[in-house]
């Protein structure tokens, strides 16, 4: 076996399951996104996130040492490819997923009916639409992590606002609702390719997005998107598989 | 041969051409390639995605505009990415056949290049005019950009239009380290793996960074392959190991994995895991250790893949076997039909 950094580290991490681990993440500069590219690099990860604001991902990039910064835009079906590339070419590959980038619809948030087309269309591109193109494009890179025993995991960020029918969320609520029928369908088709894909919901968290949406919501009563990030960290760990056991096997 | 001038990974009426280990050739609709599988068969194919290679500028030193076609890596390791080998093109597009295409300006050491958002300098030429040693400026994460935002894939004339990405990345594509797509693996898609593995047939991947398939140019082309740099996951090397102890037969899905795979047998006779350059060419003279069948674009006499299908079978048998896909309208090139092809018991006794 060479030394190339990018092939052994994934195998020599010990018993933490995100040593070396190649995660991707969009919508990486605020908010949860940005709250997840720290919690997985403090866990010795490798990441590459994206975001649409150039000067926003430089500098993200530069204040977290070790971080992949990619521009980009998911909801541009021009851009998806390229942010592939990027994501498996600076890391060599890529064993978690997460499709976090999101957009709310019309804001200030309206009622279906008075939701302009145009608006349902771009919740629908970035919350949909987006993840689908740029899993696909992904979904070698995962396959072959996962044939390599390394584990394979999408996380798409989901909210209670998939699942239950707020007045004012129908834009955001119907795209992630398409969105978490989109990773069920998936698990199943690549059940036996041993991809897991998970929708969860990260609760109600003091985050920009929350704040556009609800500016009247108080601070305090609201999740610290770290302690989000935390939890759905634990859950990937959970998705992958036993190193340990890798570790004997090879 | 007539080329394929459509950019469709899987038309429908994709023909295969099967050459069974005792020279006897049949024909079926490619999309049932996977009834010449028999459960306990790994298939093995290249999972490199293809990068946009092809980048467009200037001379410095002239001004002349210039096309530059990425060509070479020294590694697959991703931050491997300042320096490659790389042929140089004149003005012109992919609609003037290369053949055809104006010289690029005379090039010399240190002479610097202007390509949209990436600064390069020619270090040297490399055995010919046009192919050079190349360095980029900048950080890896910043030449992946440049070549992501601004390279475009290697284009062919004989193409109605200009390929995309997305043409030509493989439905398992991973690491974007192919510099021209591995294009035996447009045949397969997530169905035919799981099809596969309902017929007990394996799948594994390796990553080879496919070279340039022809320039143009007569004597650039008689080096080609250059050396290309490849990965073999230990999950491939085991299943290598499994199939043969069972009497399966490893099929290659490509040239690319017949090179990674007899390159990583040639030291000890047995797959080995882990990275490896593979310099070889492969040919009548070959003695194949490791690929039992390979699943191929059809070649013409002359190219590098066509000697690669030498190491397969006997000259007599690849003789009729080229005259039954011209005299059955096979297509050729990138998007063209395939042959299935088992390496003969004549060939290997």
């Amino acid at each position: 076996m060479s030394n190339s950094s990018d092939f052994s580290s994934r195998t020599g991490g010990g018993t933490n399951p995100f040593g070396g681990l190649r995660v991707a993440v969009t919508g990486g500069t605020s908010g949860l996104g940005l709250a997840l590219v720290r919690e997985f690099l403090s866990r010795g990860a490798r990441v590459a996130f994206v975001a649409r604001t150039r000067e926003r991902v430089e500098r993200v990039a530069r204040e977290n040492a070790g971080a992949h910064g990619i521009a980009g835009d998911v909801s541009s079906k021009e851009d998806i490819y390229p942010v592939a590339l990027q994501i498996t070419g600076e890391l060599g590959g890529l064993d978690v997923l997460v499709n976090n980038a999101s957009d709310l619809g019309p804001l200030p948030l309206a009622m279906l009916s008075d939701t302009e087309c145009e608006d349902l269309e771009r919740a629908f591109a970035t919350n949909v639409i987006g993840p689908f193109r740029l899993t696909k494009a992904l979904m070698g890179a995962l396959a072959a992590s996962a044939r390599e025993g390394l584990g394979a995991v999408v996380l798409n960020i989901s909210s209670d606002a998939a699942v239950n029918a707020y007045p004012g969320w129908g834009a955001y609520g119907a795209s992630k609702a398409a969105l978490q029928h989109l990773s069920r369908i998936w698990g199943e088709e690549h059940a036996a390719d041993h991809i897991r894909f998970l929708s969860l919901d990260p609760g109600d968290m003091d985050t920009p997005m929350h704040a556009a949406a609800l500016p009247d919501a108080d601070p305090l009563t609201l999740k610290r998107p770290e302690e989000a990030a935390r939890e759905l960290a634990d859950a990937v760990a959970a998705a992958l598989p036993v190193r340990e056991l890798e570790g004997a096997l090879s | 041969m007539n080329a394929a001038d459509r950019a469709v990974q899987r038309p429908p009426d994709a023909k295969l051409l099967f050459v069974d280990a005792c020279g006897r050739l049949a024909h079926a609709p490619r999309s049932a390639f996977l009834d010449f599988l028999r459960p306990g068969d790994l298939v093995v194919a290249n999972d490199a995605a293809t990068l946009p290679a092809s980048l467009r500028g200037l001379h410095g030193r002239t001004g002349a505009p210039v096309e530059v076609r990425l060509a070479g890596r020294p590694s697959l390791k991703p931050e491997d990415v300042t320096r490659f080998s790389a042929v140089l093109f004149g003005e012109g597009d992919f609609r003037t056949r290369t053949e055809d295409r104006p010289a690029p300006p005379q090039l010399e050491g240190g002479d610097r290049l202007v390509l949209g958002p990436l600064r390069a300098t020619v270090e040297r030429t490399l055995g010919h005019a046009r192919l050079v040693s190349l360095r980029f400026d900048g950080t890896p994460d910043e030449v992946w950009a440049g070549i992501a935002r601004h390279g475009r894939p290697i284009q062919y004339a004989h193409l109605r239009e200009p390929l995309a990405l997305w043409d030509v990345w493989t439905k398992i594509a991973g690491p974007p380290v192919a510099f021209e797509p591995p294009s035996a693996g447009f045949t397969l898609d997530w169905r035919a793996l799981s099809s596969m593995r309902a017929r007990g047939v394996e799948f594994e991947t390796i990553t080879h960074a496919a070279g340039i398939s022809s320039t143009g140019d007569e004597a650039l082309d008689r080096l080609l392959p250059f050396d290309e740099p490849y990965r073999i996951p230990f999950a491939t090397a085991r299943a290598v190991e499994r199939a043969k102890a069972r009497g399966g037969r490893v099929v290659a899905v490509g040239t690319t994995v017949v090179r990674a795979l007899e390159h990583a047998a040639s030291v000890h006779g047995r797959v080995r895991a882990g990275d490896g350059v593979a310099t070889q060419r492969l040919g009548p003279e070959s003695r194949l250790r490791v690929v039992d069948a390979i699943l191929s674009g059809t070649h013409e006499a002359g190219t590098s893949h066509y000697e690669l299908l030498r190491a397969f079978l006997d000259d007599d048998t690849l003789r009729r076997s080229t005259a039954e896909l011209d005299a059955r309208g096979y297509l050729t090139h990138e998007f063209g039909d395939s042959v299935l092809i088992e390496r003969s018991l004549v060939r290997n006794n």
